[in-house]
């Protein structure tokens, strides 16, 4: 994030990094040396101190700068948290038998309002247990085949989530022409081909799309009639969330799907996750649970009056805990109030922007805490 | 109320029904501007209008003012000759593919239009006239009407000279003259086995029809008698023809040769043949001499005839001039032109009782401009030309539109205009092509055309009507001390008096300093201030003033890289300017200087008069400048650091093939640029990019080859500021509102500052003592990264927010300060509105996502109901890459209707788009014209004019009509407009009645937008939006 770097010194000491731990309904805070960690044994320790738990199986998760609750189960995956996190690391703990694992994964505190109070209040939130297969819930989804059920079998619709990864999308189109079957006998008609793959992108680890696929529709929309510069427009306009109909050159591993028509519920050609139900469309359309919700807006909140006003306009405690939690995240790079100066401008052309002392940021999040 | 109600209720529907179909339409109006490539010119002296064909096949005939037809050619060939049938008209074109057409203006409910009636294409050589055996119409070279324009004589290269009856487009069989025929008069030792060549010339007595005088290519001229068909006299030139004059009487014959010499022969003396011309010379002798392509004499009653050619230039030392001379007497003159000669003519008398030619005007067609010379006033002076003006004298870099113009404004614009162009005193020297009538009302309100050049000047037009005229230059040269200077040009001309060299005409593409370029020009209409920015990061703040002055200008350097590390600017200086007080004519006299650091090219600029301050936008970054105070405000860095190629840091070793050639672009660019050393640093760098990118590792297989990618953070040139916008509104709280300023980058973001504005003193446009502040208000980061092209304050009615003094002065309605104002922010990409002072996305339309189409350009227009007299509505209208333009309602962002506008593969025309405020639009169709483009139904700016034409309208009429074309000259295609279904409003403005015009939906068929809205439907339940939006970031 280019602004880290001007702001750093707001964020709190490099040194050190701010920790803000939830569990049920209590927070806590303390720090953490930055440079220095330690393991998760030790971290897990901490956790259970601080929050008075010591005997509570407990599954840590974390926010990352994305928004993405995602666990901390490991060293790995805890020294990840310590070193994204911007300003301050977002701990939620809730207990093992309480888990609810759907909250992990992609996008879950920016979307899914449901989860996210499942994440808050799990006790309100009891209806479908789980069925844990594997550990899904460690993982990001990178990509899925949906809407196979509507589908001509020798058709896919895949979807990429370039969202929260950081391979690119690694994949090129060209012009082309196919032979469709028409009343008229088989006609020849340009059509849109992938025609590369990018080696380590993400259309290429996902061995959903390869190439020669025909490019069929792209986020709902046809493509045929558009020009190569058109629908390589509507790609990078839907690169977030990139939900490409293909006709595979390949068409020996399509799914078969006479099974499905017996009445089975054919989980098992679905290449999505489990624990993502809400995430497979049975009727695929094109709405944008994209990328502009993620417009980073970062607001001059310097006047005390906008408190009141915020209280007011939101209409339940519940969203106000929303708004108060994306916040706090730091999600999406956005540094908080001590970006945006108060000071008034010198005449001068060299433009300072005077930061704000740190201290009186968190005594406005104690503040603004209180009201929890 | 009920206008509110029905308001509401229409942004409810999303315009379905009356209002949609009503309130717009699309079409290509009218072509301002000088056609571009000029190929042929004629002239109908008895209605006086003159027409121009080019060489894309258009042709354009122009009378009066505001009196103008355009027709275009089937084929996109070159028209290669144009006769008008006097009086009647109708004009008769050859193409360069030998075909013939027949034009007519013909009216429709009292208006004339241009069609073309006829055509007529000859058989290819074989089989023609195999009946008579006579050599083919092989290539027709010359055309000339005779009896009232109903027969045509056709010179071919052959030789031959054909007969064609005009009315019905058919050859006249048995009428043909072959060269056997003539060669037959001949003597035996001219003959002398050599052909006669083609025919070069072909010229009508003007008294008695039935004699032509033909000259052939290789000197031979005879005068033919039609009638009795045999040949009256033979003239045995020997000297390569070029052209022929026939004198009025009939006694004096005038060719002109290839070796640039003349000869005069007369007609009634000596026998036949003669064998030698009574004179013969050549004027710009004794070296060898280019020759003279075209001749004419006129005489006069003082006895003294005018002789006017051109060519026949030395050609060692002057062969490369394009000049006309005039000569009179003694008195001769070398029009010097900077463009190639296409034709001249000369207005005179051509009533056959007259005894004497009596010419009054020479106009000449060049290249790039036409020039009209007074003959009847002593030095024979350039009348300035009412339309046809050369947007081009240099090349235009940006346009803007103002609408509305007060008239005190109006009036001082162009008394400046008539201070720096004096006009001649005398009332004999007005245009002298006065045909037609202009129907057109006066124009309701004055429109302004600004276009800021190269050479560093804006000019201003007067874009009210149909005939684009020129009222003002404002020059930004002076200010600047410059590379080169004219004094050489204007010594070399001093050194010489001979030949008479005068320039003439106003083209000249050549840029002493291209930092001087003009980049944006942005005009406050109340206060006559405006900004104008230019290449080498320049913003200038004028003022207009109506006495000359002697002033220094106040500089003022805006740092905006700040303290950004490692970065070098490698290209051009910054323009230094003159110190100490210098002279400045009435007009426009500069206040203030900023001049940005690193001197890059302004990308943005927007000015507040009411606030005294300009903001201004560069590839590096932005900055706010008080220029009451004189003071900058606030400078801000936008180059992202990742950005290698804007921050000139070592190049990176792996880089995208897109980043890559950009790259090598730019650094060609800026070679050049630079100027000097062009070829050896720039290319062999360039060289070296290229040759790098062939390495294997960026090959690509397939030539058409797309990457997908998401933008990223660090991608070129993302740092380049492209829209500043002032607005008064709520940036801190739904309470207090105050001025804000915006910018919006190249890759996505949007900076809102909330400013401290002073007020000023009551009566004094000084600022007192203290400074305006900026504050970062917000800062808003659009995921899709696209860059930013517009940005936009709605009032809580959801209309955009007056300009500057527009509500103060009770110009327009006072905005909506009550209701939630919204910030529509329209990307490349997608179109968001936004709510204020908590910054949440309201509604949005994803246009790439759903068309594949990317935005170009988008303002917001008023269209007003031709249904309604008083009722309007915002717009949002849109040009995208490929040429199509799309309206959206405001603030609900449906798509209302959209047009195939401008060819996609036209990337100029595209780019030089500018919206005017009430739903029209120019565009360049070619560096000289501008096309204009109405969305709206009532406001059209068109050529509404008659002709009165004399010719029996017998048979002809029931004639099946073709189908006209009214497109413009480039064959951009686009909605086409059949005259017929606009004919029947003569008034654009009348709405009212059971005759209000019906709107043209059936030909204009605006695509369907359903698809496009379905996709949509959902954004404007706004539950779930705003509560998934929400990033409120209140402490």
């Amino acid at each position: 994030m280019n602004r880290s770097h001007r702001h750093g010194a707001g964020s709190g000491c490099l040194g050190t990094m701010e920790v803000k731990s939830k569990f049920g309904a209590e927070f806590r805070r303390f720090s953490l040396e930055r440079s220095k960690p330690g393991k998760f044994e030790e971290f897990y320790g901490l956790l259970q101190h601080v929050h008075k738990i010591p005997n509570v199986d407990v599954l840590v998760g974390y926010a990352d700068i994305h928004g993405d609750l995602l666990p901390i189960n490991n060293d790995d995956n805890y020294h990840k948290a310590v070193s994204t996190a911007n300003p301050l690391l977002r701990i939620f703990i809730q207990k093992k038998e309480e888990a609810d694992y759907s909250a992990f994964g992609t996008d879950t505190l920016i979307k899914k309002k449901n989860v996210l109070t499942n994440v808050l209040r799990p006790d309100n939130h009891r209806k479908k247990p789980h069925i844990v297969i594997s550990m899904p819930q460690d993982f990001r989804p990178v990509s899925s085949i949906i809407d196979v059920d509507i589908l001509p079998e020798t058709h896919r619709r895949v979807r990429l989530y370039k969202y929260g990864t950081e391979k690119p999308l690694g994949f090129y189109i060209r012009d082309g022409s196919s032979v469709r079957v028409t009343p008229h006998g088989l006609e020849k008609v340009p059509g849109i081909f992938i025609s590369r793959l990018v080696p380590g992108g993400l259309a290429q680890s996902t061995g959903l799309l390869a190439v020669n696929d025909e490019v069929l529709e792209v986020n709902g929309i046809e493509v045929s009639g558009k020009s190569l510069d058109q629908v390589t427009d509507m790609m990078i306009a839907n690169s977030r969330n990139l939900i490409i109909t293909v006709r595979p050159a390949n068409q020996r591993n399509n799914v078969i799907r006479n099974s499905r028509t017996s009445g089975s519920s054919g989980q098992s050609t679905d290449n999505s996750l489990p624990g993502y139900p809400q995430q497979i469309e049975p009727s695929f359309e094109p709405e944008d649970e994209d990328s502009d919700e993620d417009d980073i807006i970062i607001e001059d909140n310097g006047v005390p009056q906008q408190i009141p006003k915020a209280v007011r306009n939101t209409e339940s405690l519940e969203s106000l805990t929303q708004i108060e939690l994306s916040f706090e995240s730091g999600q999406n790079g956005f540094i908080p109030s001590n970006e945006v100066s108060l000071a008034p401008l010198a005449s001068g052309t060299n433009a300072e922007f005077e930061t704000r002392a740190p201290d009186q940021k968190l005594l406005e999040e104690d503040g603004t805490i209180i009201t929890l | 109320m009920g206008a509110k109600q029905w308001q509401s209720l229409e942004a409810a529907l999303g315009w379905v029904g009356c209002a949609c179909a009503n309130a717009l339409a699309s079409l290509q109006t009218v072509e301002h501007g000088f056609p571009n490539q000029p190929s042929a010119l004629a002239f109908d002296p008895e209605l006086r209008i003159m027409a121009i064909g080019t060489r894309s096949g258009a042709v354009k005939i122009y009378g009066a003012p505001g009196v103008e037809f355009t027709g275009l050619h089937r084929d996109a060939a070159t028209v290669t000759q144009m006769h008008f049938l006097p009086g009647q008209g109708r004009l008769l074109t050859l193409l360069d593919d030998s075909s013939l057409h027949l034009w007519e203006v013909v009216h429709h409910n009292g208006c004339a239009h241009l069609e073309e009636a006829l055509h007529h294409q000859p058989p290819s050589r074989p089989g023609f006239d195999g009946a008579s055996g006579l050599p083919s119409l092989a290539r027709i070279t010359v055309v000339l009407l005779v009896a009232a324009g109903d027969l045509a004589a056709l010179g071919t290269e052959g030789g031959s000279v054909f007969f064609l009856d005009v009315p019905t487009l058919t050859l006249l069989e048995g009428q043909t003259l072959g060269p056997d025929e003539v060669l037959r008069s001949v003597p035996d030792d001219y003959r002398c086995g050599k052909a006669l060549g083609p025919v070069e010339s072909l010229q009508g007595h003007l008294r008695d029809p039935t004699k032509i005088l033909i000259g052939y290519s290789r000197g031979l001229l005879v005068i033919w008698n039609r009638a009795a068909r045999c040949a009256d006299r033979i003239f045995l030139g020997n000297q390569q023809l070029e052209s022929v004059c026939w004198e009025r009487s009939g006694r004096t014959l005038v060719s002109s040769h290839s070796d640039g010499s003349y000869a005069v022969w007369a007609t009634d003396a000596g026998d036949s043949p003669t064998t030698q011309p009574t004179v013969a010379t050549t004027p710009y002798g004794p070296f060898p001499c280019k020759a003279i392509s075209k001749i004419l004499w006129r005489n006069c009653a003082s006895g003294e005839h005018f002789i006017v050619f051109s060519g026949g230039m030395p050609r060692a030392s002057y062969g490369d001039r394009h000049c006309v001379s005039v000569l009179q007497a003694e008195t001769l003159v070398t029009l010097d032109f900077t463009s190639r000669v296409i034709d001249f003519f000369t207005v005179h008398s051509t009533r056959p009782e007259d005894d004497f030619d009596e010419p009054q005007a020479l106009a000449v067609l060049l290249e790039e401009e036409l020039v009209v010379l007074d003959l009847q006033t002593p030095g024979w002076p350039a009348v300035p030309a009412p339309y046809l003006a050369p947007l081009h004298s240099s090349a235009i870099t940006c346009s803007a539109h103002v609408a509305n113009v007060p008239a005190k404004l109006w009036a001082r614009i162009v008394s400046a205009g008539e201070q720096q162009n004096p006009q001649p005193a005398s009332g004999a020297s007005s245009w002298p092509i006065t045909g037609g009538r202009n129907l057109a009302q006066e124009p309701t309100q004055r429109g302004l055309l600004l276009t800021g050049h190269e050479d560093g000047t804006v000019r201003f037009w007067d874009a009210s009507g149909v005939a684009l005229r020129p009222l003002y230059k404002l020059s930004t040269a002076g200010l600047f001390q410059t590379d080169c200077e004219h004094a050489d040009s204007l010594a070399q001309a001093a050194e010489d008096d001979w030949p008479p060299f005068r320039k003439v005409g106003c083209f000249d593409p050549y840029s002493d300093d291209p930092r001087l370029g003009v980049q944006k020009v942005a005009l406050c209409k109340y206060t006559a201030q405006m900004v104008v920015a230019g290449t080498a990061g320049q913003v200038l703040v004028l003022e207009l003033s109506d006495e000359p002055s002697d002033q220094a200008v106040g500089v003022a350097s805006v740092d905006l890289l700040q303290d950004r590390e490692g970065f070098t600017w490698k290209g051009h200086e910054r323009l230094s300017p003159r110190t100490g007080p210098l002279p400045w004519p009435a007009g426009f006299q500069p206040r203030a200087l900023v001049q940005c650091l690193p001197p890059a090219a302004v990308t943005a600029v927007t000015l507040h008069a009411e606030w005294g301050l300009v903001a201004f936008g560069t590839s590096h970054g932005f900055g706010l400048f008080d220029y009451l105070r004189r003071s900058p405000v606030l400078a801000r860095c936008t180059l992202h650091p990742n950005d290698s190629l804007a921050m000139e840091g070592p190049l990176s070793r792996v880089k995208s093939l897109k980043k890559s050639l950009r790259q090598s672009f730019r650094r060609i660019r800026k070679s050049r640029v630079s100027g000097k050393k062009r070829l050896t640093a720039g290319s062999k760098e360039a060289n070296a990019q290229l040759a790098e990118q062939a390495s294997p590792h960026d090959v690509e297989v397939t030539p058409v080859q797309r990457r997908i990618e998401p933008r990223s953070a660090d991608d070129s040139l993302s740092g380049v500021v492209r829209c500043l916008y002032f607005a008064d509104t709520f940036l801190r709280d739904a309470a207090h509102h105050g001025p804000t300023m915006w910018a919006g980058t190249n890759s996505g973001s949007v900076f809102a500052y909330a400013l401290e504005v002073p007020a000023a003193a009551a009566n004094s446009d000084r600022r007192p003592e203290r400074a305006v502040e900026a504050v970062l208000g917000k800062e808003v980061q659009l995921m899709h990264r696209a860059p930013v092209v517009a940005v936009a304050v709605l009032d809580g009615r959801g209309r955009p927010l007056p300009e500057p003094y527009e509500a103060s002065r009770d110009l327009a309605q006072a905005p909506d300060m009550q209701g939630g104002h919204a910030v529509l922010i329209a990307s490349e990409e997608q179109f968001k509105v936004f709510t204020l002072p908590k910054v949440s996305a309201k509604t949005k339309f994803k246009l790439t996502a759903h068309e594949g189409c990317r935005v170009r350009k988008v303002a917001l227009a008023t269209f007003a109901s031709v249904a309604c007299e008083d009722y309007a509505e915002t717009c949002l209208a849109c040009l995208t890459n490929l040429g199509d333009v799309h309206v959206f309602s405001v603030p609900g962002l449906r798509p209302q209707v959209h047009y195939a506008c401008i060819r996609k593969e036209d990337i100029s025309g595209i780019a030089s788009c500018v919206f005017t405020r009430h739903g029209q639009g120019f565009y360049l169709i070619s560096p000289s014209e501008f096309e204009r483009f109405s969305l709206s139904a009532r406001n059209i700016t068109e050529p509404l004019c008659s002709l009165d034409i004399s010719w029996p309208r017998d048979a002809m009429r029931a004639r099946p009509r073709e189908s006209p074309k009214l497109s413009q000259a480039n064959g951009t295609p686009g909605v086409v407009l059949g005259p017929q279904s606009r004919g029947g409003s003569p008034d654009p403005t009348r709405s009212e009645g059971a005759d209000t015009p019906e709107p043209p939906e059936a030909t204009l068929s605006p695509t369907s937008v359903d698809s496009a809205t379905s996709a949509d439907t959902t954004l404007d339940t706004t539950g779930d939006v705003t509560v998934e939006d929400v990033k409120d970031f209140l402490g």
